[in-house]
């Protein structure tokens, strides 16, 4: 066990947890932000998406010890009252049905579109292809992504 | 977490002292009529002297709050029923909320997620309850105004007397309404008047879920509450032999490891020490039972297809003679795996065994079964055990078992501790009650002019009951029909999966149909509208779908997908009854590359009036992206008990990039609400093999697609 300072949406944290252990389950078990899911375990599915340094990770494969200095921003840090543009973006399409891959589809998006403000249809696809969705809301999503990318204009 | 753990009798307390002297109207659930409707007081609510099925509360500052009762997993049915009741209410939507009851079979019925039968059974009690207490908000304005309430009306929240142009908020009248008698016998709308029913409403939760707020079974942390996972056999038909747990209890974190039936559950202080001792376990199973693979089920398969000793589902006419007479015979067999239900959120309960209760709180489509086996293991009332519902982070017929809950529970009794069991995704793909793996036989005689005179129907499944949906069409419309089944016990697990047995049994008829068609030389279209009118002129036996409703789906598509009358494109047909809905479809493929791929479908659904067609919409469009996906790509396939695919890396859900463009058409019959969660899936399967037939000749007749010859060599 060793003490992991952390820098989580603007705010410091402190984690007292093993090397080895990944960030999902310490944002989740040990500092209560929960809106980052445990989907897979395996880098496949796409739930735990956060941002290291504006990067989408997959939480559940990136140990705690390799965090670092380096900033992470969760769902909870996109925005407090839910009006970052691609959190508005969701609930304007109306995207979720059980609603539990969402955040890591919106983290993802959100790192495309930080990066890349005017994303073709081929580049959102491409993204968001890393994200599954067992309700099957895909239609919406793209519409979302795209709804986004004109609203952070 | 305090919001997820609260009882409900501390809930209605909260509520009772927010809206004191506000108007609460106790409905029932077992009931429609209006003289169940009782006005009570907040001290009455307070004390417990509740004897209502279910509450609608109408607070002095304009809030209504309605209590959804069944589990919500997506299917929207958080926003759809408080819909429902505020179109009768003629609230003002925004301030409408909605709180998620607890298990609760006192107040209400049928808290269950399942069969697409919702909406269908709670229209008339919903719709009453709303119009109720609208009708109790006029009473009262035209007691202050002293004016007739036949000269009032309602809108938006608010009372109008339109003569004077005076208006009152429903927030101001809460007070007075609540001394109203209540009536009996209240006037529903016209659903021509309708102004919210059938709009687009956004999803409830939409804010709680795109903050990332605790919502999830996932998402249950309680006050000393320990963390567990479990390690089932590895293979269907092994049991535990040994335990050798001293390495993993010497790890970090870890509380104790405990052995019950032939699970070992490790538990610690968090997810992740847990998951790592459980590594470090050694253990040896033996053999109670065959190691079934899956080349075992292929021929067991085939003896079963040939097997004397099928129970017999229909019978019409006389089957033997009608093919002995046949001018052409087709017989085509068809095959799906196995399938897990993959809900993103992986199983998992909370539990609190203590001595005077049991707590539980998570994931479940019914509350009530998971109380009852709970009270049954520990040999307890199932007064004494609550459930609390989180929202489920999908279920598709997962969360119907409770095997998940008993377990937590059983091992909260042992260790006399809080624990949340959580499951890995291996856990939930390796762990049973799955679709089950199924094999039909089709057989269909023509007499010379191409008309169907016989069909036979085998399905054989593993542990699959009955495959067959014997009084579906086309039975009705064949002289000479049987349909039988013959089922082999495996030690594998099953149990419902999304659309219950027609989620294959829909492409494996529609497709053999389009065969059928082809054989007999007609359009696939033209053949099942002359089979339907055969059924609609002369019906052999029963006829348990509506004709009528049939055809206007298939109709709708029709004109639509351009059927019959688009040049260039590959299109394929298929319509098909489940539940109480009519789905048609019209599947389009390209071959783009040797690979054929599926660019757009057709949707015409007819499931009685829509509710809210945001909801609506997601529900037709995620259910053929559903069907379409597990057709196409998922397999799960097994050696000597285990399943070979274990994560997502090698079974396959669909992903963004392999979705169709699909276009959605309702029917407009004004029929009541017939339920929407499952029928747009079964379709689905066989427009896209239609399609795919024509456009490259190759007629898949097993699933997923993907790994068929036929597929491979376009």
């Amino acid at each position: 066990m060793a003490t992991y300072k952390l820098q989580i949406n603007g705010r410091s944290y402190e984690a007292d947890v093993e090397a080895d252990t990944p960030l999902l389950w310490v944002l989740r078990d040990n500092l209560g932000l929960v809106g980052t899911k445990y989907g897979c375990g395996i880098a496949q599915c796409g739930a735990c998406t956060v941002h290291v340094n504006g990067d989408a990770v997959r939480s559940c494969v990136y140990p705690v010890s390799a965090v670092g200095t380096s900033k992470v921003t969760t769902i909870e840090g996109l925005s407090e009252n839910g009006d970052h543009p691609v959190q508005l973006a969701w609930n304007e399409v109306d995207v979720a049905q059980c609603g539990y891959c969402q955040a890591g589809q919106i983290m993802a998006a959100t790192a495309l579109l930080n990066k890349n403000p005017n994303p073709t249809q081929e580049e959102i696809d491409n993204t968001m292809n890393g994200n599954i969705c067992r309700c099957g809301t895909y239609h919406r999503i793209r519409e979302a992504v795209a709804l986004a990318a004109n609203k952070s204009k | 977490m305090s919001s997820l753990s609260k009882p409900s009798r501390r809930n209605f307390m909260k509520l009772a002292a927010t809206a004191s002297g506000g108007l609460f109207l106790g409905f029932s659930w077992t009931s429609s009529v209006a003289s169940a409707l009782e006005v009570v007081s907040d001290t009455a609510i307070a004390a417990g002297e509740i004897e209502f099925n279910s509450f609608l509360a109408l607070s002095p500052d304009g809030i209504v709050t309605i209590f959804s009762p069944n589990p919500e997993l997506g299917q929207n049915i958080k926003t759809s029923f408080p819909m429902i009741v505020a179109e009768e209410l003629d609230a003002d939507w925004t301030k409408v909320k909605v709180v998620q009851a607890p298990l609760d079979t006192n107040k209400f019925e049928r808290q269950v997620t399942g069969g697409s039968g919702a909406v269908p059974h709670s229209w008339d009690r919903l719709r009453t309850a709303g119009a109720t207490a609208r009708h109790m908000l006029m009473e009262a304005a035209a007691k202050r105004w002293k004016v007739s309430a036949s000269t009032l009306t309602t809108d938006n929240g608010m009372v109008v007397h339109q003569a004077t142009g005076r208006k009152l908020s429903y927030g101001d009248l809460a007070t007075e309404a609540s001394k109203v008698p209540v009536p009996k016998d209240v006037k529903l709308k016209d659903p021509k008047n309708f102004k919210l029913i059938g709009t687009a409403v956004r999803n409830v939760d939409n804010h709680e879920m795109i903050t990332g707020k605790p919502l999830y079974g996932m998402d249950v942390y309680k006050e000393g509450m320990l963390f567990a996972m479990i390690q089932r056999p590895k293979a269907f038909g092994m049991k535990l032999k040994s335990v050798d747990a001293a390495a993993a209890k010497a790890m970090p974190g870890i509380v104790d490891v405990v052995t019950f039936k032939s699970n070992v559950a490790v538990v610690g202080k968090s997810t992740w020490q847990v998951n790592k001792a459980r590594k470090a376990l050694k253990l040896e199973y033996e053999e109670d039972a065959p190691l079934e693979s899956s080349t075992d089920h292929d021929r067991i398969f085939k003896e079963l297809l040939d097997s004397p000793d099928a129970t017999v589902h229909r019978k019409d006419g006389d089957v033997a003679a009608a093919f002995q007479k046949a001018a052409k015979v087709i017989k085509s067999e068809y095959q799906c795996p196995f399938l897990p239900h993959s809900p993103m959120e992986p199983m998992n309960f909370f539990a609190h065994v203590r001595l005077d209760g049991v707590e539980l709180a998570g994931p479940t489509q019914t509350p009530e079964r998971a109380r009852s086996e709970v009270a049954k293991l520990l040999n307890i009332a199932p007064e004494k055990v609550t459930v609390e519902l989180t929202r489920l982070g999908g279920g598709f017929g997962r969360r119907l078992s409770a095997d998940y809950v008993v377990e937590a529970a059983e091992l909260s009794s042992i260790i006399k501790a809080p624990v949340k069991v959580i499951w890995t995704r291996e856990d939930d793909m390796t762990g049973g009650t799955y679709r089950p793996a199924v094999r039909y036989r089709f057989e269909a005689a023509l007499d010379a002019k191409g008309n169907m005179i016989g069909y036979k129907l085998r399905g054989v499944g593993m542990s699959s009951g009955n495959p067959t949906r014997e009084d579906n069409f086309p039975s009705g419309s064949v002289d000479n029909l049987l349909i039988d089944s013959v089922e082999h016990k495996s030690p594998i697990t099953t149990g419902p999966w999304r659309a219950p047995i027609t989620n294959f049994l829909a492409f494996a008829e529609q497709s053999f149909l389009d065969e059928v068609a082809q054989a007999a030389g007609k359009d696939p279209v033209q053949f099942r509208l002359e089979l339907l009118a055969k059924a609609k002129k002369a019906p052999v036996g029963e006829i348990k779908y509506d004709i009528d409703r049939m055809k206007g789906v298939i109709d709708l598509a029709v004109e639509k997908s351009g059927w019959g009358r688009k040049k260039g494109v590959a299109q394929g047909f298929s319509v098909y009854f489940s539940h109480r809905s009519y789905v048609a479809q019209v599947g389009e493929v390209a071959v783009k590359n040797n690979v054929p791929v599926v660019t757009k479908v057709y949707a015409a659904c007819d499931c009685g009036m829509v509710v809210n067609l945001s909801g609506a919409y997601q529900q037709v469009k995620g259910g053929i992206v559903d069907g379409l996906g597990h057709a196409m790509y998922s397999n799960l396939t097994f050696k000597n008990g285990a399943p070979d695919q274990k994560n997502f890396n090698n079974y396959r859900l669909i992903r963004l990039k392999e979705v169709p463009e699909v276009d959605v058409y309702f029917v407009n019959n004004g029929i009541n609400p017939t339920g929407l969660g499952e029928p747009a899936l079964p379709p689905t399967g066989g427009a896209v093999a239609n399609a795919i037939y024509k456009a490259t000749g190759k007629r898949l007749r097993n699933q997923p697609f993907i790994e068929q010859a036929e597929l491979k060599t376009v």
